[in-house]
This record gives structure tokens, C-alpha cells and sequence, in this order.
């Protein structure tokens, strides 16, 4: 009785309360009998909403495409993959909900994000819980560095990879040594570890910066960084801008007619279609692209274009691989038990990534190494459809060297696995 | 350094002007019916969606005058469907309508356009630079600091200087008194929604080919027109006009002096000093209802 006054509950207001919850559970059988007692749940986090969201649905939709194929082929050790897919929305939201994920669904491990900051916090949790989570689309090297990880896995590759893959192409065309750059950073944490990954690259390799210039996030104009761009007639824009900044200033820095050789250090297909073959142009790195010539490339792009009318983009080869190399440890191993599939990728298991060789995650920082790509821009005269706007480089680095020379040396990021 | 000063200065004077076709229409809906429309921005994304739909039939010419048609109408059809239920009740549940109606809008674009931006380029005929001496600007924006001048030269004539004008203006210090003259207020509060939207609607047609089209658009512009509104002062057109360029001045003049990472922020704090010390903003009158 005593409980009951505290509480300001009457038996009666009890009864009617498991009433309504009993309605409820009955109401939502769906809810109940989609989570088949036998199948095996991966969570599946990442940003559907805000500036990320565009690229996020790529990755949802992928992942779904991987789980469905996995499913066509007998699923994980004879149980059924499902996913449990959610919007990570924000630092704090993710964290929430990547912890509902495990204490509550059980999931056998958590794939997705995007955004750096979210996936700090979702790390976290892994590491607390001792649940796998495979970071698929955010770049910042502290993530493989200071805040590493025994339980984080980075499918998306790391930002000195993208900067030095980059790097390399404009070496070859002589961008580099010698020449003075004129780079505009989204004002953020991704921005400002893509910066320094830049400064240290120009700085080993005899460049220089005629200026560097922070953009807030939300600017969408970029008419008065044109005008300073003009003025200060550098030898080569770089854009370490993120999101749609970087469709904004494509298409404005062809309306103001400049020509200085552009180039980036972050980049996603999505915003080179979205610019358009009249705007688009650069050189900029690629994880991965839809026009690589392997035969697994060729299947997946045949396999999402049929699910969905439209090629995959980098993003989403990031969620598919991530869904399919689980899955496949976990077959190899005939478990789903963590510690088994930690101690199977540490040792340095090979995975096909559609690309010309096979990957394997870099036991020191969990880093999946693999090759990487220059892309270039294709003259508006020269494109055939709205897809393929760029030509590629061959696979960065070349065949005769290690895959794991584009990423971060010794004491660059030095990761302490805890 | 001086001269890219001075063009800094100049672009920023028209930078605001990208504001002011979504500030006035923000200004006029909320000085008239009291309704302050967080919606606005989801009319200027429908706009340019509308923008890549129409134009591969009717050309851009054709979508410049088209899509501001429809989201004018689909504004009058909001406006006698939902808005006019809440021009007597508490602002708070105006503000949760309109809150409401722009995420069902940017889903509903989510929906059918997904959620990857489209891309849509400056038609061939109006790309090219204006150069004047050492400042250089695009023939685009040219042409759309023309329109934005029609826009408001046209507006301010059909409020100051026509019937129609001076039964709104009316209508906005004293809507009772209208009434009481015998005066229904009904097909003007129509008109100004379908005229105020419609503005968000141009202006969506008109940055479609220079900003990234996406279902979020909408969210990108509302708080700086916002600001623009609140910098000027409710219920004034030629305040909205000038805060408009103030915004694009001040923007302006901390890039031209090396603070690009301010030049978001600086609008904000504009804002702060305005309401510090005149709390209706530069030019805004005193409204009695809404005090």
C-alpha cells in the first residue's frame, strides 16, 4: 500500500495501464513476430536526417541490399539476418540508441555512421558493452588515433588516405612542389583533422598555403571566398569542405568562370551528381566508385541499380562491405561470439572489396586497408549520362607496393588499444 | 587590398538580397495574420523542386514564372485550409502548425525525390562573368538582383499605392476597425499568403541553379531570413529591405577582413545588439496587438 501511495497509483489506474499495454502488445503483432526468435540482428546506425542524411540513405539502402543476399544464400550459420536500422541523428541520439541496440535487441554488432563525432560516442558503447561496431562512413583520423578502440573496426578509410591518395595524383601533375594552394576547411572537427592531415602532406612534399580559410558550416554562399580566390590567383584550389558545401561550391566557383585546377581531400560520388556535368570539376579521392572495372564492382553496381534505378555511391559500398565481411566471419567461424570475430579480423583475415586486390583490417588501428582512387572530372562534352562524370585513376597505391603506405605512419596517429 | 576590400563590401550589398524575397513574404504573413510561418523555407525548397520538374518542358523561363504560380496556389489553398484557423488563436499553436507542416513537406520531397541532392545548372544563355574594371560578377546573379528589384519595387507599389495596399496596411494595425468599416479581411489575408509564399517560391527558382537542391533546403535559409526580419522590424517593409543589406554588408566586410569562420555568426550577433537596443527592431512600429 505504501508503494502504491508514493507512486500516487490506484489499483484501479494499475489495471487499466496494463490494459492499455496489453492492448498495445497485441495491436503491434508484427512488431513482435518480425523479431523471429532465431535470427541473428546486426544494428544497423547512421544519419538519415540532417546535412549527412543524403549520404546515410545510401548506406541504408545498401545494407539492406547485402542483408537480402546474405539472406538468399542461407543467411548467418542457417539463421536469418535482420537488421535493425536507425537515425543516429546526433552525438547524444546515437549513443542512446546504440545502447538500446545491445541492452534491449541484442544485436550481434553495430554498422554505420558518418559523422566522426557520432561515431566517438557510439564507440564508446562498444567498448563498454564489448559489442562490435563497424564504422562505416566517418573519416577523422583521431578516431583510428587518440580515440581508438579494442571494439571500432573503420571500413570508411581514414583521412590521411584520402589526402595522400589524392596527394599522389597531384604530385604526378606537378600540383605540389613548389606551388601555393589556396584551401577553404569546413569550420568542424572533420574539417580541422582533414586540415592538418593537408598542412603535414604540403609540408613533407615542398608546397605552400597562400591561404587558409575556415568556412562556417551552414554558409551556403560562396561568392565572397570566390572574389579572395581571385584575387590571391593561387596555383590550386582545395576544398576540405563537407556535404553539400562542396556541391555550393562547384557550381558557384563555375558560375564566376575561375579556372584555377581545383581539387579536394574529402569527397562523395553523390555530390559530384549532384553539382552536374556543367559544374563538376577536380581532381578528388574515392574510397571506392561506381566505374572501378572488377568483377565484384560490376555485380554489386548491376545488383543495387536493378533494387534501386540509380548506381550505388561510395557510401554505400561502405555499409554493403561492412554487412557482408560480418556476415562472412561469422560463417567462417561458424560463431557470432565477439571475442572470436576480434581475435579472426586482428589476425588479419582477407576480404574481396570489389576492388583489384583483397583487403584486411590493420591489426594496430583497425583500419581496413585497401586501394584507393583519384577521380577526375570529365568535361561537360565528354559525359554520357548523369552518372559517370569522371574518369579514374588505376588503383592508388600502385601493385608493386603496400596497400598500407597511403595510410597513417608511426607516430602520425598513434592509437593505444584499451 | 583595398579594391578587394571594396568588392567584398559590394558583394556582401548583394549577398542580403538572396534574403529579402524570403523575409518579405515572412514579414507581411506574420504582420497580417499574426502567423509566423516556420514553414516558409519548405515553400522555397518545393520551389526549386518544382524548378527541375518544370524546366526540362517549359525551359527555365517558363519554371521562373510557372513554380511561383503554384506554390502561390498551393499557399492559398494552406492558407484557407489551416492558416486562418489560427490568426485569433495563441501564436504558440500557429507556430507548432507551421512547425509540423515544414517537416511533413520536407519529407514528403524525401519521399518522392529522395534524399540525395539533384542537380540542376545555370541554363547556357545566362552563364558568363560581368567584369568592371578589376570586380567581376556573375551574369546570373545580375539577372537575379533584377528580378529581386522588380519584386520589391512591385510589392511596395501594391501596398503603398493602390486599394489593395491600404486595406492590408489597415488591416495590419487595426484588423477590428476593418471589419467594422464593412471591410471583410478574408480574401486579403488570401492574397498576402498566396503572395508572401509565392516569393519563397521564386526564390527557390531562382537559387535552384546556384545552391544544392536537397529535401533540407528550406532549413538552410529560414533562420537567416528570420533574422533579416527581426533585424528590420516586424511590420516594416523598407526595415526588412535594409536589414536585408545590412546582413549582406556586415557578411561582406568580415570576410573582406579575414574573419571567414565569423561570417555566419556575425548575423546572429547583429541580431543580439538590434534587440539589446530596440527590442522592435531598426524600423519596426508599434503593433498594438502584438505588444
Amino acid at each position: 500500500m505504501s508503494d502504491q501511495k508514493k507512486t500516487g497509483l490506484s489499483r484501479r489506474q494499475a489495471l487499466a495501464g496494463l490494459g492499455v499495454t496489453a492492448t498495445g502488445l497485441i495491436a503491434s503483432p508484427s512488431i513482435i513476430l518480425a523479431q523471429t526468435p532465431d535470427a541473428i540482428r546486426f544494428g544497423h546506425l547512421t544519419p538519415r536526417t540532417g546535412f549527412l542524411g543524403p549520404l546515410g540513405e545510401y548506406g541504408v539502402m545498401a545494407a539492406d541490399l547485402a542483408a537480402e543476399e546474405i539472406n538468399a544464400a542461407g543467411g548467418i550459420n542457417g539463421r536469418k539476418l535482420e537488421l535493425l536500422k536507425e537515425d543516429s541523428v546526433n552525438p547524444q541520439t546515437a549513443s542512446t540508441k546504440a545502447e538500446r541496440m545491445v541492452e534491449r535487441d541484442k544485436v550481434a554488432c553495430i554498422i554505420g555512421e558518418i559523422s566522426s563525432a557520432s561515431a566517438l560516442t557510439i564507440a564508446q558503447v562498444a567498448g563498454r558493452t564489448k559489442t562490435l561496431f563497424v564504422n562505416t562512413g566517418a573519416n577523422s583520423d583521431a578516431l583510428r588515433g587518440e580515440n581508438c578502440n579494442r571494439y571500432m573496426f573503420h571500413v570508411e578509410h581514414q583521412n590521411s588516405m584520402y589526402v595522400k591518395s589524392c596527394g599522389r595524383a597531384l604530385m604526378e601533375q606537378g600540383l605540389v612542389k613548389g606551388k601555393k594552394w589556396f584551401s577553404l576547411t569546413a569550420d568542424y572537427a572533420f574539417g580541422h583533422d582533414l586540415l592538418k592531415v593537408a598542412k603535414r602532406f604540403m609540408e613533407a612534399n615542398g608546397g605552400q598555403f597562400a591561404a587558409d580559410k575556415l568556412v562556417p558550416t551552414d554558409a551556403t554562399d560562396f561568392s565572397a571566398l570566390l572574389l579572395e580566390i581571385r584575387a590571391a590567383k593561387p596555383d590550386m584550389v582545395i576544398s576540405n569542405l563537407a556535404g553539400n558545401q562542396i556541391t555550393n561550391f562547384l557550381k558557384q566557383y563555375s558560375e564566376f568562370g575561375l579556372t584555377f585546377p581545383v581539387a579536394g581531400f574529402g569527397f562523395d560520388t553523390a555530390l559530384a551528381w549532384a553539382a552536374g556535368k556543367d559544374n563538376f570539376g577536380g581532381i578528388w579521392p574515392c574510397v571506392w566508385h561506381h566505374l572501378i572495372e572488377t568483377p565484384g564492382t560490376k555485380t554489386f553496381v548491376a545488383a543495387f541499380t536493378k533494387k534501386y534505378g540509380k548506381p550505388p555511391e561510395n557510401q554505400a559500398w561502405g555499409d554493403y562491405m561492412a554487412v557482408k565481411m560480418m556476415a562472412q566471419s561469422m560463417n567462417e567461424l561458424k560463431s557470432a561470439e565477439t571475442a572470436k570475430i576480434l581475435e579472426h579480423l586482428e589476425k588479419g583475415a582477407k576480404f574481396d572489396v570489389l576492388k583489384t586486390r583483397e583487403g584486411y583490417f590493420r591489426a594496430s588501428d583497425h583500419q581496413l586497408i585497401s586501394e584507393m582512387y583519384a577521380i577526375t572530372a570529365l568535361p561537360a562534352a565528354k559525359v554520357k549520362n548523369q552518372w559517370d562524370l569522371f574518369t579514374s585513376s588505376p588503383p592508388i597505391p600502385g601493385p608493386n607496393e603496400s596497400m598500407e603506405v597511403i595510410a597513417t605512419q608511426g607516430d602520425e596517429a598513434v592509437c593505444k588499444m584499451s | 587590398m583595398l579594391t578587394l576590400f571594396i568588392q567584398q563590401v559590394l558583394n556582401g550589398l548583394l549577398d542580403g538580397v538572396y534574403y529579402l524575397l524570403i523575409a518579405l513574404g515572412l514579414s507581411l504573413i506574420f504582420s497580417l495574420g499574426g502567423i509566423v510561418n516556420l514553414a516558409h523555407g519548405a515553400f522555397y525548397a518545393i520551389g526549386a523542386y518544382l524548378t527541375i520538374v518544370l524546366a526540362p518542358h517549359i525551359g527555365f523561363g517558363g519554371a521562373i514564372i510557372a513554380s511561383p504560380v503554384l506554390v502561390a496556389l498551393l499557399g492559398i489553398v494552406i492558407e484557407r485550409g489551416l492558416f486562418q484557423r489560427f490568426y485569433r488563436s495563441d501564436p504558440i499553436l500557429s507556430l507548432l502548425l507551421t512547425f509540423g507542416l515544414a517537416m511533413v513537406a520536407e519529407q514528403t520531397l524525401r519521399m518522392i525525390f529522395g534524399a540525395p541532392p539533384l542537380s540542376f545548372s545555370i541554363p547556357p544563355e545566362l552563364r558568363g562573368q560581368i567584369f568592371v574594371g578589376d570586380f567581376i560578377y556573375s551574369r546570373y546573379r545580375a539577372l537575379l538582383l533584377l528580378i529581386a528589384a522588380a519584386c520589391v519595387i512591385g510589392l511596395w507599389f501594391l501596398l503603398q499605392r493602390t486599394a489593395f495596399g491600404r486595406v492590408v496596411r489597415a488591416g495590419v494595425q487595426n484588423p477590428d476597425m476593418v471589419g467594422a468599416l464593412g471591410i471583410s479581411l478574408q480574401p486579403y489575408m488570401m492574397a498576402i499568403a498566396g503572395i508572401g509564399i509565392g516569393l519563397a517560391g521564386l526564390a527557390g527558382v531562382l537559387l535552384a541553379p546556384i545552391y544544392s537542391i536537397h529535401p533540407a533546403m528550406g532549413q538552410e535559409i529560414i533562420t537567416p531570413a528570420f533574422v533579416v526580419v527581426v533585424i528590420g522590424g516586424l511590420g516594416s517593409f523598407w526595415g526588412v529591405v535594409v536589414a536585408a543589406l545590412m546582413v549582406g554588408l556586415v557578411k561582406g566586410i568580415t570576410i573582406g577582413l579575414g574573419f571567414t569562420q565569423w561570417s555566419t555568426a556575425v548575423i546572429y550577433l547583429m541580431m543580439l545588439l538590434v534587440l539589446l537596443f530596440r527590442p522592435r527592431g531598426l524600423f519596426g512600429e508599434r503593433i498594438q496587438r502584438f505588444e
